[in-house]
Formats: structure tokens, sequence, C-alpha cells
């Protein structure tokens, strides 16, 4: 119930146009990563999956955001099922590595931002290394690109009241790690292929 | 605002449906007779347009129905749809984020209210002057100065193309013309009607006879010969439906002319703008058709123009 409502309102407010370029929706195990720029992109991504691909979604969160009020706990917990890592000073207990593997196990997929933060200048910050120890850990996953547009206009850092424009999601050609590929030239070759998929 | 369904509307809405009828089995028989591929699409596409004008009619017919809160509302939506891909389209900044919020959720409900209740002296200065002064006041008190102008300049235009000039078409259901009472139904189906087949005709002149292009570098769809026999043809059936209006037979045709000549004036500018931006259409909302506001692109010049003439002579 409250599920659909949610997948309802992101649309809505999304107006969202989803495009499929480089792969079909899919219940295999697979790892969307995504450009960051507002709020609403987790939702956004999780609501544009078709609803047996959803279920099996579960988006990486901030715990310091999604735990602030009992709204978004719900929401977190309960309807998104997010995995909610801690971004300031991961210690032994809390290694967000380890929380995203454990949250994956056999059937699960994940939606995160390996740029680490929402970006407001309109580019794309380097990603962060979790990406690169996620493929290596599990090259069984496949690694699929997403480019969000627009949704910075509709909901920008720091705004509460969105603007109803229309956003787009766009899922890329699954990627995967390369046998002796390093670690920087793997993040920028997956932050290439989020990029390439830009319509203009 | 209660609505008048006497024979004469029965006879407009049947006269579409037929249309749409002897248009679908044309539509079929070329979808069977079309051989190569480049035919084969642009079929397609007309079949898709005519599918899209069934569902148009009856979402206008079922507001109608309703009377004149039912036409409200649906122009009201149609201004909202429009007006989201209009400034999709438009590169604002982080600084008009409170500005845009203002246009969407206050401006439009608030001129679409004034319609409603028919304060003509409030709901045609609404936009070109308090929302003019006030919205820019909200972007300029953001801070951001960056192509200030030109950002103001847009959210302003967007707002006049979409939600004003579209409101003038339910604004035709609160004119007072003197032994037309309640029939304004019919007005506001009229003016549609003639707009929307003046596009349609242009539309078929141009892929059937069309050889010189009108606009080369705005819009390389539209031909002379489509002007021409959209205008003459569309300019005619106004003529021939004045027994639904409260105009003479030449005054309808004068009446459908103003309508086709704005109406053309209109796609040319949006088409304009769409090659500013560098996209074909506005959306991809209505199949066949592109955008709500590549649909509404020829109402939007000819409502305000229609409305005022009407308002002026007739009332």
């Amino acid at each position: 119930m409250t599920k659909t409502l949610l997948v309802l309102v992101a649309k809505l407010i999304s107006g969202a146009n989803v495009r499929w370029v480089g792969c079909v929706p899919d219940v295999r195990q697979r790892i969307y990563f995504a450009n960051h720029t507002s709020n609403l992109d987790a939702v956004v991504i999780w609501a544009s999956l078709p609803s047996p691909v959803r279920a099996l979604a579960r988006p990486v969160a901030a715990r310091d955001y999604w735990i602030k009020d009992p709204l978004r706990r719900h929401l977190a917990n309960h309807v998104l099922n997010a995995v909610l890592i801690e971004r300031k000073q991961p210690t032994a207990h809390d290694n967000p590595l380890a929380d995203m593997l454990a949250a994956l196990g056999d059937r699960h997929s994940l939606i995160i931002f390996p740029e680490g933060g929402r970006q407001t200048n309109g580019e794309m910050a380097p990603f962060k290394g979790g990406l690169f120890h996620l493929a290596k850990d599990r090259p069984d996953v496949e690694l699929v690109p997403v480019l969000i547009e627009n949704l910075n206009r509709i909901l920008p850092k720091g705004e509460f009241l969105p603007v109803p424009l229309l956003g787009s999601v766009s899922f890329g050609a699954p990627m995967k790690l390369e046998a002796g590929e390093g670690k920087s030239p793997f993040l920028e070759r997956a932050q290439a292929a989020v990029k390439a998929l830009r319509q203009t | 605002m209660k609505l008048k369904i006497d024979s004469q509307t029965i006879w407009l809405v049947g006269g579409v449906l037929a249309l749409l009828a002897v248009a679908s089995i044309i539509g079929w028989l070329l979808s069977l007779r079309v051989k190569n591929e480049a035919g084969r699409a642009t079929v397609q596409n007309l079949n898709a347009r005519i599918r899209a004008w069934w569902l148009m009619v009856a979402v206008f017919g079922l507001a109608m129905a309703t009377g004149g809160i039912g036409s409200v509302v649906l122009f009201g939506l149609t201004s909202f749809l429009a007006l989201r891909e209009f400034i999709t389209l438009t590169p604002t900044r982080y600084g008009d984020h409170r500005a845009l919020f203002w246009a969407f959720f206050v401006v439009l409900p608030l001129q679409y209210y004034l319609i409603a209740i028919k304060w003509y002296g409030l709901f045609s200065i609404m936009i070109p002057v308090y929302a003019f002064l006030i919205l820019p006041l909200r972007s300029a008190a953001a801070g951001d100065c960056e192509k200030f102008l030109e950002r103001t300049a847009k959210i302003q235009w967007g707002l006049m193309i979409c939600v004003y000039c579209v409101s003038y078409v339910p604004a035709l259901l609160s004119l007072e013309i003197p032994g037309y009472g309640g029939q304004n139904g019919k007005l506001m189906f009229y003016f549609v009607l003639v707009a929307q087949i003046s596009d349609v005709l242009q539309y078929v002149w141009g892929k059937t006879l069309g050889r010189h292009k009108i606009a080369p570098t705005v819009s390389p769809n539209k031909t002379v010969e489509g002007f021409f026999g959209g205008v003459i043809c569309a300019t005619l059936i106004g003529a021939e439906l004045w027994w639904a209006t409260p105009f003479t037979p030449w005054q309808s045709a004068g009446m459908a002319l103003a309508i086709t000549f704005m109406g053309f004036g209109g796609g040319l500018v949006m088409s304009a703008i769409k090659r500013d931006r560098g996209v074909k259409d506005y959306g991809n909302l209505i199949e066949g058709h592109g955008g709500v506001m590549d649909r509404i692109d020829s109402l939007c010049f000819a409502a305000p123009v229609f409305f005022h003439l009407t308002r002026y002579f007739f009332t």
C-alpha cells in the first residue's frame, strides 16, 4: 500500500522518463550505480524499476539522513528496504562495504551512488572506492550504470518543495571488473559509462 | 457554469466522431497498402496520431459534459503539463527554484480559479502584470544574478504561453453573448475544432501535395501547399459551422481565418523554440504527436485573439 503510493508519488513528481538503453529489466543480481544530485534520486531509481525487480532492489543510503524522523525511518526500513550506511567514519563495527555485501546476499540488488554525496555544480565527483571493492568481491553481480537527469532541478539540495519538471532515468549496458584492472582505471571507466548516457 | 447540451452540440460531437471513424478506416487501409520502410513509418505515426485523437476527443467530450468546471479543470491540467514541458527545456538555475514553485502551484491554479469565477478584470491581467512583477522579485531575492534577465524572461514566457494563453479557451465560457445564453460550450467546441482541424489539414495537405518548404530553418515539415490547403479548408469548415456559433456564415469564415492564421503562427513560434533548444518534440506524453505543448501550440496563439475578437464584436 505505502509502496504503491510512494512509487506513484515519485513517478508523478519526477515525471520520470525511464530509458533502458543498454539492458532490459531483470531480476538477476545487479548493482545499479548512479550519479547523485538530489534526495529524490534513490527513490526515483527504485520507483522506475518494474515491480518484481524493485522488490529485490535495495537502495544504499546515508544513515544520518534517513533516521532523522519517524517517517523517513519507516520509509527506509519498511518500504524501500534500504541499506543504511555510516558515511562519516567507518569503523570495524560499522564498515559500509561489509554491510553492502551482506545486503546483497544471494538474491538482492543494490542501488548505490559512488560519488558519496549530492553534487550541486552539475559535474560528477570522482567515484569512491566502494564500487571497486564490491566488483572485486562479487564478480558474479552485473554492474549497471544509471544516469539521472534533471532531478536536481526538481528538488535541489537544501530545498523541501519540489518543482514538477520532467526528469529521466537511463539504464546503460552492464559492465564488469576486467581481469587485472586497477582501482582507479576501473572507477574512471565506470564514471565514463554513466556520463555516456547523457542525451544532449 | 451550466452548459446546455442541445441538438446542435450533438451534431458537432457526432460529426467529429464520424470524421475520426473515417480517418481510422483510411489509416487502416493505408497500413495494408504501404510497402516501403519510410512509408510504413509515416503510416504508423499517422495511426498513432489518430488513436491519440480518439483519446483527446473523449477527454474533451467528458470535460464538456461535466459543464464549465470540467473544462476549466481540463485546461488547467493541460496548462500544468505544458508548463512542465516548457520549463524542463528552459535552463533555469537554483535561484529560480522558489519562483518556479510559485509559478506552478500559485499562479497557475489562481489563473484558473479566476477563469472559473469569470473575473475578467483580473484574469486578463494577473499574469502579464502581477506575476510579471512578483516572480522576478522572488528570483532576485535568491541573489543569483547570472543570466538573470534571460532566466526571468523565459519563466514569464512559459507562463504566458502555457498558462495565460491556454486559459483563454475555457474563458470562452464566460462570455455573455446576447441571444446565445448557455450555449458557450458550442463556441468553445467550435474554436478547438477549427484550430485543430486546421493543424490536421495542414499536415494532410503537406504530406500529400507538399513540395515547397515554407520555413525550412524553423519547421522542415511545414510546406506552402500545406499552409494554403489547410488554411483554406479550415476556413471553409469554420464557415460551414456558423449555425453552432453566434456568427453569420461570413463572420464565421472570418473568425476561422483568424484562428487558423494565429494557429499556424503558434506552431511556427513554438517550433523555433524547439530548434533553439535542439529538440524535436516538447515531450512524449501523446503518442504520435509528441508532448502536450506540440499538440496545443496552435490553440495557445489563437485562443486570446479569438476570445477578444468575440468579446469586442459580439458582447
